[in-house]
């Protein structure tokens, strides 16, 4: 039952080619420029403000997600409702999710960006980021280096697979969604009040 | 395997190294540092409606950590094609120039746009707060940041995703995976960045 959408779109599971149709590139390249365009201008790809939000001194980052979840939410779930869009659940597996999670933070705090606001820093000429992404990379090969054995130990720790928080706790999506978007509304709103900037 | 399960571990202790070979001057506090152009709720608003379009249009949530995967395969076939493709990462996302690849080159454009419309492009190799703390070696801030990078692609391609795919597309799809991730993203992030711009 996680994706009735299926019935609408089964396109996703050919073989794919090593350079995607132009359509997807199009697209790809229009909705990429306007997500780095934003991450500039809500401050995300300043090293400042990125640390700024791990040190608990300035709160836009947990701001721009908080809003950007209720929004996305509310829109997507009721879309996904009419069957006009899939979605996209990666497995749940502890183990990994709370070690990876952890080690990325860590990395997070020395970068300074993230893969995504790293992007945006260059554009705005904060040349530092290209060695960030550079480590990145070598990251992402070492973590494949690592991906056969790490698939059969850790990958194993509390597989739970594609799981979502309304399932888990035996609530109805759309209920749940409408106490998710109040709570975070009501959080932003004491967010606020807390820390204005 | 046991090399496998230390190498973490490995790679955080020689990450933290120049760090804690740089002798820090005092806290810094990063409200004395420029803020954000917009207002953050309406770049989040934004954000959100964004991901409407990118689900609807092209059957796709945002992510960028991919991005780096799918350059690490690049070049590695280049020096290695065989031993590449025999990875069980690359068996199973064998790099190709998608919609995700475009997505994060273009950001940079993007993220280029925003900041020369709004008068804030930096043009800088080290970002002011990181100089007033560690000084203006840009070998010091360089080997920090290209260690913090492969700290941060090992735990993304770990957990299945970035403060991205994980951190804004799979919390608003209420993914256990992505709440748990997101979490413990911030409880790595604090647990590093107190010790390094505040002790």
């Amino acid at each position: 039952m996680i994706d009735p959408g299926k019935a609408v779109k089964q396109s996703t599971e050919k073989p794919e080619p090593p350079v995607a149709g132009a359509s997807k590139l199009i697209t790809g390249a229009i909705f990429g420029l306007a997500f780095g365009f934003l991450l500039q201008k809500g401050g995300v790809g300043k090293f400042n403000i990125l640390i700024g939000q791990l040190l608990l001194q300035d709160f836009t980052v947990a701001k721009i997600m908080l809003t950007a979840i209720v929004v996305g939410m509310v829109g997507i779930f009721i879309l996904h409702h009419f069957a006009k869009v899939n979605l996209h659940i990666k497995p749940t597996r502890i183990g990994s999710n709370v070690i990876g999670g952890l080690f990325f933070g860590a990395g997070f705090a020395l970068i300074g960006y993230c893969p995504g606001t790293a992007a945006a820093a260059i554009g705005q000429g904060s040349w530092d980021a290209l060695f960030g992404m550079a480590g990145l990379v070598a990251g992402s090969w070492i973590f494949a280096e690592f991906s056969g054995a790490l698939k059969k130990t850790v990958q194993k720790w509390g597989d739970m697979g594609k799981v979502l928080v309304p399932d888990l706790m035996h609530a109805p999506r759309g209920i749940f969604v409408v106490i998710v978007a109040v709570l975070l509304t009501a959080g932003l709103f004491v967010m606020e009040r807390i820390f204005p900037r | 395997m046991n090399l496998s399960r230390r190498s973490p571990l490995l790679i955080s202790v020689i990450t933290l190294v120049p760090v804690c070979l740089a002798n820090a001057a005092e806290a810094v506090d990063a409200r004395n540092y420029p803020g954000p152009a917009w207002s953050p709720y309406i770049v989040g608003a934004c954000i959100g409606v964004l991901s409407w379009l990118t689900f609807y249009f092209s059957d796709k949530p945002i992510g960028a950590s991919s991005f780096y995967a799918t350059v690490a395969g690049f070049v590695g076939k280049l020096f290695a094609k065989r031993h590449i493709e025999s990875l069980a990462y690359f068996k199973e996302n064998p790099p190709r120039v998608g919609w995700e690849f475009v997505f994060v080159l273009m950001a940079i454009v993007g993220g280029g746009i925003a900041a020369l419309t709004g008068g804030e492009f930096v043009n800088e190799w080290i970002p002011p707060m990181w100089e007033a703390r560690f000084g203006d070696s840009i070998a010091l801030r360089a080997s920090v940041a290209f260690g913090g990078g492969i700290l941060m692609a090992f735990g993304a391609r770990m957990a299945g995703g970035c403060t991205s795919g994980h951190g804004i597309s799979g919390t608003m799809q209420l993914n256990v995976a992505s709440w748990i991730a997101v979490i413990c993203f911030f409880i790595g992030g604090m647990a590093v960045a107190f010790p390094l711009f505040k002790l």
